[in-house]
């Protein structure tokens, strides 16, 4: 086998070397091209990047003097790839983009289809899809702090983390059937209504969650090695989280109280009971604080939803857009023509634009939809909260040491198929 | 603090102070979309980020959609919020033609940075005066604008037996 330039990148082809330090310039400081400072690649196969993420870091000894991400190794096209599906199946695309936060993405795109369509959601659906975003929202926490501690160096909070997301993905598939991609939120409601054995399940990790959250949380703020590697560390200032657009857990940590969820409630937000915490600091430590106090938060709201959950149907009896029960299909010819129109065609949007946006557990994840009067969308655009996430890094990092680059990465806490979608 | 100004109320600011620029004002599903032309885009929105009850601090959002083959074709998107005053609007800016182009926002908001260069990467709208740009989801060397209408989306043959030969002999496969 012959080996060339295009399969190294290393070669003694002059032009190909050039052409790459080009590439570098203005992107690193002139000390990298005398050999002053040190080009390092972290990732694209770093087991700290979370994913496939390249950074070029520019290093002074182990200081980093400039941090520039690299993305789109994940870029599945999901965005054209849905303007060729009818809206209803289009949706099982969403839960691909942020496999942490599957259910709410299905969540959100639900939302954008029924603000364009114009269709009401019963009040039993919108409880349960609360409910199920903030179980979501737990779950993705849980991941992010199994991994940001494994990141420090503290093996056994992963495995703890773990065992309870596990909990979490078996109530997931109660509901869905699927323990991840569930593509239970649908256009009008939900797929099914809950089943009997969820309630008294979620009841029951109501009961053993906090408990263990106050657990992990003493094991780490014990832990003078967690402390000095945390605090000061990835310091954002409010005008920085604001000026990078930066949202959720993120912003919060510096400081700003800004929570879609009570700044501009979605459905049925508005009927619940908790509150927002936010950091003082907007280090790695204070964004460790509020992820660990969101769960709790998410925990009472789920409480205060199996509480109050309303009685009566789980989806829109609206036939034109939501497919009818399958026990009327052997009945009625009106459920009959319904079930197949929805299914081969699909249903029609007008022309229009629609923006929505939801907290989701990394922050506001927005979707930009657009109709054309035809039944697939003319453009789907998602706002993803971990594309800002990453551009971030450029600011957080220079002058911290790499180790310390681990443990900003891991409090940013991005899904690299957010970001790349 | 300034007192909150209503959409409605910035919506007529926006006319009287720039009646050449603002085009057109779109009312859809209770949000309002201004749409502005390209030479007056940096004033309007300079005027939104920090005019007196504006104060749109975040550029939430920013794309493009692409109306081919309607001409001007791409409609580049910007969504704005205000934390202070909690509410939202939508800019739109209109380009086409050969050689689609805008001018940066950078300056103003600099999230804008991975925004334009995702939608440059994606639609080809070129951003003047932006610090860095390259593609960024799409490799490098990719050649066209995978979100434009008239880039078509792809597909793998189906292999039968009538075709066997032909559908085989186009796979790619590992070289000697």
């Amino acid at each position: 086998m012959e080996i060339n330039a295009a399969t190294t990148g290393i070669d003694s082809d002059k032009q190909t070397v050039e052409l790459a330090l080009d590439e570098l310039k203005g992107r690193v400081s002139d000390r990298a091209f005398s050999g002053d400072t040190l080009l390092l690649n972290m990732g694209p196969q770093h087991p700290s990047t979370h994913g496939v993420l390249r950074l070029l870091l520019e290093l002074d000894g182990e200081t980093i003097v400039s941090c520039e991400p690299d993305i789109g190794f994940l870029h599945t096209g999901i965005e054209k790839n849905m303007e060729a599906k009818t809206y209803e199946k289009a949706l099982v695309m969403t839960d691909r983009i942020d496999y942490l936060n599957t259910q709410g993405n299905n969540f959100v795109y639900s939302l954008a289809i029924e603000k364009l369509v114009e269709l009401d959601v019963p009040l039993r659906a919108q409880y349960i899809r609360v409910l199920v975003a903030e179980l979501q929202r737990v779950a993705s926490h849980l991941v992010w702090l199994a991994t940001h501690v494994l990141d420090m160096g503290a093996t056994s909070m992963m495995l703890y983390c773990f065992r309870d997301r596990e909990i979490i993905l078996d109530l997931l598939e109660m509901i869905s059937g699927q323990r991840m991609m569930g593509s239970y939120c649908r256009p009008g409601g939900v797929w099914r209504d809950l089943p009997d054995e969820f309630i008294p399940a979620v009841r029951d990790f109501l009961k053993t969650q906090p408990r263990r959250l106050d657990d992990y949380q003493r094991l780490l703020d014990k832990n003078p090695l967690w402390i000095d590697r945390t605090q000061g560390i990835g310091t954002l200032t409010p005008d920085q989280a604001v000026a990078l657009n930066l949202s959720g857990p993120i912003m919060r940590g510096s400081g700003i109280n800004f929570d879609l969820r009570k700044a501009q409630p979605y459905s049925a937000y508005d009927h619940f009971d908790f509150d927002v915490p936010t950091g003082d600091h907007g280090d790695v430590y204070d964004r460790y604080i509020v992820r660990m106090q969101e769960m709790r938060e998410s925990l009472k709201i789920i409480k205060q939803a199996l509480d109050n959950l309303p009685e009566g149907p789980f989806r829109s009896d609206n036939r034109k857009f939501v497919p009818p029960p399958r026990a009327e299909l052997g009945q009625s010819m009106e459920a009959v023509i319904h079930h197949f129109k929805l299914w081969t065609e699909g249903f029609k949007a007008p022309a229009g634009e629609v923006y929505v946006r939801v907290e989701s557990p990394r922050g506001e994840l927005g979707v930009l939809l657009a109709g054309d009067g035809g039944p697939k969308p003319y453009r789907v655009h998602f706002r993803t909260p971990s594309f800002y996430a990453i551009q971030a890094m450029k600011y957080m990092a220079p002058g911290h040491l790499v180790a310390d680059l681990v443990g900003i990465i891991g409090s940013t806490d991005f899904v690299l198929g957010d970001c790349d979608r | 603090m300034h007192a909150k100004l209503a959409i409605s109320e910035i919506v007529e600011q926006l006319k009287t102070s720039f009646s050449d620029h603002v085009d057109e004002v779109v009312e859809f599903r209770g949000d309002t979309t201004v749409v502005v032309k390209a030479e007056g885009l940096i004033d309007v929105l300079t005027q939104l980020r920090h005019g007196d009850g504006m104060k749109f601090n975040l550029l939430s959002d920013l794309s493009a959609i692409d109306y081919y083959p309607n001409e001007p074709r791409f409609h580049v998107i910007y969504t704005l919020f205000s934390i202070a005053y909690n509410q939202g609007l939508r800019i739109k800016a209109l380009t086409g033609d050969d050689n689609p182009h805008l001018p940066t926002v950078t300056s103003i908001w600099p999230s804008a940075d991975y925004a334009e260069r995702e939608v440059f990467d994606l639609f080809g709208v070129v951003f003047d005066g932006h610090p860095d740009p390259r593609r960024i989801l799409m490799p490098h060397d990719w050649t066209g604008h995978p979100l434009r209408k008239d880039y078509p989306l792809g597909y793998e043959e189906v292999q039968f037996s009538f075709n066997y030969e032909r559908v085989q002999s186009q796979k790619p496969h590992p070289k000697e």
